[in-house]
């Protein structure tokens, strides 16, 4: 799979470099700011861009306006945002936008090589990672709402749903059984009042609910 | 008077001491120039006013021109004698400061711009104008005065010479003769203690009329500091933002390097590795990544960026979810206020919410943020065991829980709500507690919002 990198600090630009190479990826370019990803994402095309939110000139937030201009010019391209902060306004903005092949997470996040991968992989596939930080801060927000008639581990498990996880891992993540997580899921899809008409809409339509959206 | 030779001297010498101070004198006949020059200057222009109100008034004898050039005369009059009387104001501070070296501060302009018409009205009705007039009144006689007295002393041996030379002529009596000599002499050695005292006088009543008065200076002194403080408050801001961006740029950046090194070889490692190294590398990886998480929570704190770019109601999403305590977050900011007060307000619910996190033993905590006109209120609500309080001296209210005493005590003498009411008062703002024993803590803090 193609990548591009948009990142300022030349540690970590080579880091994700190395990181990304070894996990199977293919660097095509790297960059430093908002600019140059869109001219190399135009050029190269890749299957998805890791981009970074300060970037030069004015280190705020370069890397969102530059996702969110790949996510209009270039549909086919996935975008994963990784900050060192992550922010929910941030996370409204880049979903506003697209609701899937749509990534943002924390860069601590890249310490942990494995699950790393596997979120960008799922990006790239058409799918979504959000930090579970921005997910918190999500909650945060949440007036009274459908979602207050969730019990607590209901919320855990659509908090899961929104970061981007399957049922499958949803189990790993909470160590339960596939059909204790099964109950859960068809739970909040009655809580929220969502008609079992297809089963993946219903799950974004839950997450979209979850999210304010 | 018993004096010896020796007292002789001395006095001899003190006069010469105090003649050779040349300034009192030259300050002296500069005052005489100038009341010349007020009353050349303020009688012509009062004089011309009076005459056009007259010729108006007892119907202008010319023709529709000349009536015109009466009206405008009129109307001008007023803001000419103001620009006179400054003028002169600011020459007569000069002469004070060129000769006697005496600073007389101006007063305050009256501030607020207005319409270049309605500034002398405002000026005309501002106390200082009157009474740098009464000054310039005084600089007329009693200055004039003053400087002519100065000047027939310094003068009067000559004066008596010339006086006496003519009386030798015309031939009068020897006592007249003797009484002039005497007093001449006697006026010639008066002559610095007069220019002394009339220097003196002329700066005490240039202090009084010419400087700004007792509320002028207080008002002054209130601009400065309210200056001042605003310039320490925009410094401290302007700190955080530093600390800010050095960390991003630097310390979190090669944290989060190390970070993924230790996961890259944590990732790496093979089932042949020493269970011993597996484990350090294991703790390694675990402890850069907290020591991240850490950074990431202390750093948020300060003043993320999000604030300067999307505002109060976004950058508080960031630490209310940080908390290590269920928090609801209810803002409804409207217009974004000035960023020294979004600061403040940020800072404050950060600071808080550390606070209740600490030491209330609660279970859970609500953030209000609203804006009504010009007043951004932030309420953060805990149900905690309360007892909390502003008093650096220990809790006014005697808490049931020894526990709330600490918390009291961990709030006072410039920390925790101490250095949070500090912050809210160095922009204008309150800061109250409400927290009886057994809770809930209510803590209100209201801040101008500012332009």
């Amino acid at each position: 799979m193609r990548v591009v990198i948009a990142e300022d600090s030349v540690l970590l630009q080579a880091g994700l470099t190395k990181l990304l190479g070894d996990g199977g990826f293919e660097v095509v370019a790297a960059v430093g700011d908002g600019e140059s990803l869109l001219r190399a994402v135009a050029e190269h095309r890749p299957d998805v861009a890791v981009v970074d939110v300060r970037m030069p000139p004015t280190h705020t937030d370069e890397g969102i306006r530059a996702a969110l201009v790949i996510a209009s010019q270039h549909p086919e391209v996935a975008v994963l945002v990784l900050s060192q902060y992550v922010e929910e306004r941030y996370a409204t903005d880049l979903l506003s936008e697209r609701t899937s092949a749509v990534g943002y997470l924390l860069k601590d996040r890249v310490a942990h090589v494995a699950d790393f991968l596997d979120a960008l992989r799922r990006v790239a596939a058409g799918g979504t990672a959000l930090d579970p930080e921005v997910v918190a801060q999500l909650l945060v927000r949440r007036r009274a709402d459908p979602l207050d008639r969730l019990t607590p581990r209901e919320l855990q498990v659509l908090q899961l749903m929104a970061e981007g996880r399957s049922n499958n891992g949803i189990t790993e993540a909470l160590r339960v059984s596939p059909s204790a997580v099964e109950k859960y899921v068809s739970n909040i899809f009655a809580k929220l009042d969502l008609a079992p008409t297809d089963i993946d809409h219903r799950r974004v339509l839950a997450v979209l609910k979850f999210l304010g959206a | 008077m018993a004096a010896g030779p020796g007292g002789v001297y001395r006095e001899a010498m003190s006069w010469m001491e105090a003649a050779r101070d040349w300034r009192p004198t030259v300050h002296a006949l500069a005052g005489l120039a100038a009341g010349a020059l007020t009353g050349a200057v303020l009688g012509g222009l009062v004089l011309g006013w009076l005459a056009a109100v007259w010729s108006l008034i007892d119907g202008p004898t010319g023709g529709w021109e000349l009536a015109g050039f009466y009206m405008v005369m009129v109307l001008a009059g007023p803001v000419l004698v103001l620009w006179a009387t400054h003028g002169l104001s600011a020459l007569q501070r000069e002469r004070f400061r060129a000769v006697l070296g005496a600073e007389i501060a101006s007063s305050p302009r009256p501030t607020g711009g207005g319409s270049l018409l309605l500034r002398p009205v405002r000026a005309w009705r501002a106390a200082a104008t009157w009474r740098q007039l009464g000054y310039h009144l005084l600089a007329m006689t009693g200055g004039t005065a003053g400087g002519m007295l100065v000047a027939a002393c310094w003068t009067a041996p000559v004066l008596a010479l010339a006086a006496l030379a003519g009386s030798w002529d015309g031939g009068g009596g020897t006592a007249t003769g003797l009484g002039l000599v005497v007093l001449s002499a006697f006026l010639f050695l008066v002559a610095p203690r007069v220019a002394g005292n009339v220097a003196h006088a002329d700066e005490v009543a240039a202090r009084a009329l010419l400087g700004p008065s007792r509320s002028e200076e207080l008002a002054l002194r209130v601009e400065s500091l309210a200056r001042s403080r605003a310039e320490v408050v925009a410094a401290t801001d302007a700190e955080r933002r530093r600390i800010e961006r050095d960390l991003h740029d630097g310390a979190q950046r090669r944290l989060v390097s190390l970070a993924m090194q230790l996961g890259m070889a944590r990732a790496s490692l093979g089932d042949d590795v020493p269970a011993s190294l597996r484990q350090v590398i294991e703790q390694a990886h675990d402890e850069a990544t907290e020591a991240l998480a850490e950074l990431r929570q202390l750093v948020r704190g300060l003043h993320p960026a999000v604030l300067d770019d999307r505002g109060l109601d976004a950058a508080l999403s960031g630490i209310a979810a940080g908390a290590p305590l269920p928090v609801r977050l209810r803002v409804d900011a409207g217009a974004r206020c000035a960023p020294a007060i979004e600061a403040v307000a940020y800072f404050v619910v950060s600071e808080a919410l550390t606070n209740v996190a600490k030491h209330a033993g609660a279970s859970r905590a609500d953030v209000t943020v609203e804006r009504t006109g010009d007043r951004l209120r932030v309420v953060v609500t805990d149900d905690g065991r309360g007892g909390a309080t502003l008093d650096p001296e220990g809790p006014g209210l005697s808490p049931p829980d020894p526990r709330a005493g600490a918390w009291a005590a961990a709030n006072g003498g410039g920390t925790g709500l101490r250095g949070l009411a500090q912050r809210a008062a160095a922009v204008d703002g309150t800061l109250t507690v409400d927290s009886p024993p057994g809770g809930p803590t209510r803590i209100t803090v209201e801040l101008p919002c500012g332009s």
